[in-house]
């Protein structure tokens, strides 16, 4: 009874492998849309089975996307106070302006016959002449410290010329030569070129940035790094499952594939944390950074992560940990043959 | 089908395993490999895997000289072939079904091709039911079948079994062996390395006899 049953089995069997038969001529055929469907099936199962791994093991994801987090959130960190500075800077560009500062001795009615001739060089475009009031009014509104000049029997501050050369006055030279012009007369005490501070601003800016670069590399270094060693390790864990794969005739491509993912999804992950930590921390310094620049009469409002610097940041990091999977496995699957790790098993 | 041409094979800890050994197996044609422990018989499985590559000689597998091919032709070659482990070789964390459909993947069969073809292996060597276990859960014998199954579900053109009935009773044994001739029957060319004489002499197939790396019968 139980054998006539088998038989009856078998003879199932066999006609469904025939019908088989007839389905798998068909896929080799050619079936195109079949065929991209099982490809689309082989990655979306690595995309989650991956995915799967890095959530099945909470406690050493978790520690390895926060380095990798910290470590994103200094570089996107350095690009955003870049940006800020940009904005604090960039309407400082156009100043060329030169400034005299008159002796004290010098009253309003010279220093405005002084403006009037100023007028008359050909290499000036404009003179401003801002008195002591005005100064010192000025100084009240904007330096945060208003009160302390009234406390003054008289009030310190030198009438101020401020020339505006002509445009046609570009180069250095020129400006410099028209500056040492004006520190020669006698009313002027001291002629400044704004232009001279702006310059020095910008200098140190450049080295900050210089440097903030650096950093940059190091740090992408040391995340390549960390992706690689996580992914490393993954691939040590499971080399029983690599072995076999490449027996029953697995391709490097297919053996790569779900670590590729691996690192997709750590890199992707960090730089979704590392988006976190940078708007959090932006968020607590905002208003004391606001604060500060209102009290300098300031309208400075802090510049966040833009859509395309977020979605840059997260295209970034999963590219990242793409590439050093990439490299770590590429690297393992021609320094260890399957032929020796085979002879280690049995 | 399978070629040896003179084949030695040197293991430089060990010396020569198989020694100058030549036989033939033609498209179709069902073989058994014998010989004591230790024999060689893994070994000469493991040239026709490329898993290990002969030391002098050749070995041609339906035309191809294996010893020649490259790296990149090997996944390949091992999809034309289902092998059977004496160790199984089967993915511990995985259930029973993605055990079996690993080759199928693999080649990039679509979902619902899988599902049935690995349906129809399980059924083959009487695993229905147990797909969704996994293999620790299985008795010796069951993890076994499993192996088989995974080798027969691609439909390769040749089975290659190290001790297939190692750990299966008599009458599964004898229900293995009707397998492998059905699959004999319609093409399959199939090796088997096997101590098991009386299931050797019961059936009426050709032999292949290894002792100490050298081929005395074949
Ligand atoms: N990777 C290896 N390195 C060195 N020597 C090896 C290696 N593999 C096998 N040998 C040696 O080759 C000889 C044959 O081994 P093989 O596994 O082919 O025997 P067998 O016939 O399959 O035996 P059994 O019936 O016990 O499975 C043994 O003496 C063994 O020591
Ligand atoms: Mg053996």
């Amino acid at each position: 009874m139980k054998y006539s049953r088998k038989n009856q089995a078998r003879k199932n069997v066999r006609e469904s492998s025939l019908r088989q038969a007839k389905k798998q001529t068909k896929i080799a055929g050619g079936d195109f849309f079949d065929k991209l469907h099982a490809y689309r099936d082989v990655h979306a199962h690595a995309l989650f089975s991956s995915l799967g791994r890095i959530v099945a093991e909470p406690f050493n994801s978790i520690m390895t996307i926060s380095v990798l987090a910290i470590a994103i959130s200094f570089v996107s960190g350095f690009h955003v106070l870049a940006v800020n500075i940009q904005q604090l800077t960039e309407h400082l560009d156009a100043s060329n302006q030169i400034s005299l500062f008159l002796r004290d001795d010098v009253s309003d009615a010279h220093a405005n016959k002084l403006a009037e001739s100023i007028r008359k060089n050909i290499n000036v475009q404009n003179v401003k002449v801002i008195s002591r009031e005005d100064a010192a009014a000025e100084f009240q509104t904007y330096s945060g410290f208003g009160s302390a000049i009234n406390e003054l029997e008289k009030n310190p501050l030198p009438i101020v010329l401020q020339v505006l050369p002509k445009k046609s006055l570009e180069d250095k030279r020129g400006l410099e030569d028209l500056q040492k012009e004006f520190q020669q007369s006698p009313e002027v005490d001291v002629a400044q070129m704004d232009l001279q501070w702006i310059e020095r601003l910008r200098s140190i800016i450049d080295m900050v940035k210089l440097f903030a670069s650096i950093l940059n590399i190091l740090l992408v270094a040391a995340v390549l790094l960390i992706i690689g060693n996580t992914v490393r390790i993954e691939l040590h864990n499971r080399r029983d499952e690599v072995i076999i794969e490449k027996l029953v005739g697995a391709t490097n491509s297919f053996i790569r594939r779900p670590f590729l993912y691996a690192g997709f999804w750590i890199g992707f992950i960090s730089g979704i944390s590392a988006w976190f930590i940078v708007t959090v921390l932006m968020l607590i310094v905002r208003q004391a950074v606001e604060k500060l620049s209102s009290l300098y009469g300031g309208s400075f409002h802090m510049l966040f992560l833009s859509l395309t610097d977020t979605l840059a940041l997260i295209a970034i990091s999963s590219l990242l940990g793409v590439l050093a999977s990439w490299t770590v496995v590429s690297y393992q699957m021609h320094s260890t043959k399957l032929k020796k790790q085979v002879r280690l098993q049995k | 089908m399978i070629h040896f041409d003179a084949v030695t094979m040197r293991y430089p800890e060990t010396g020569d395993v198989l020694r100058n050994v030549s036989f033939h197996l033609r498209k179709g044609e069902i073989a058994f490999l014998t010989g004591h422990s230790g024999a060689g018989k893994s070994t000469l499985l493991k040239l026709i895997t490329v898993m290990e590559r002969s030391s002098r000689g050749r070995v041609i597998l339906d035309g191809q000289d294996l010893g020649l091919a490259k790296e990149h032709q090997l996944p390949f070659i091992r999809r034309k072939m289902g092998v059977i482990y004496q160790d199984y070789k089967l993915l511990y964390d995985r259930t029973v079904f993605d055990n079996i459909a690993l080759p199928l993947v693999i080649a990039g069969y679509g979902h619902l091709e899988v599902t049935r073809r690995v349906r129809a292996a399980l059924d083959k060597v009487n695993l229905t039911g147990k797909e969704k276990k996994y293999p620790l859960a299985l008795s010796g014998g069951e993890q076994q079948r499993v192996g088989i199954a995974r080798a027969v579900v691609n439909k390769p053109p040749i089975i290659i079994a190290d001790e297939p009935t190692g750990n299966l009773d008599p009458e599964l044994s004898a229900e293995i062996m009707y397998l492998f001739s059905q699959f004999q029957q319609v093409g399959v060319t199939v090796l088997i390395a096997s101590h098991d004489i009386s299931l050797i002499t019961q059936l009426n197939h050709r032999v292949l006899k290894l002792d100490h790396g050298q081929l005395v019968t074949s």
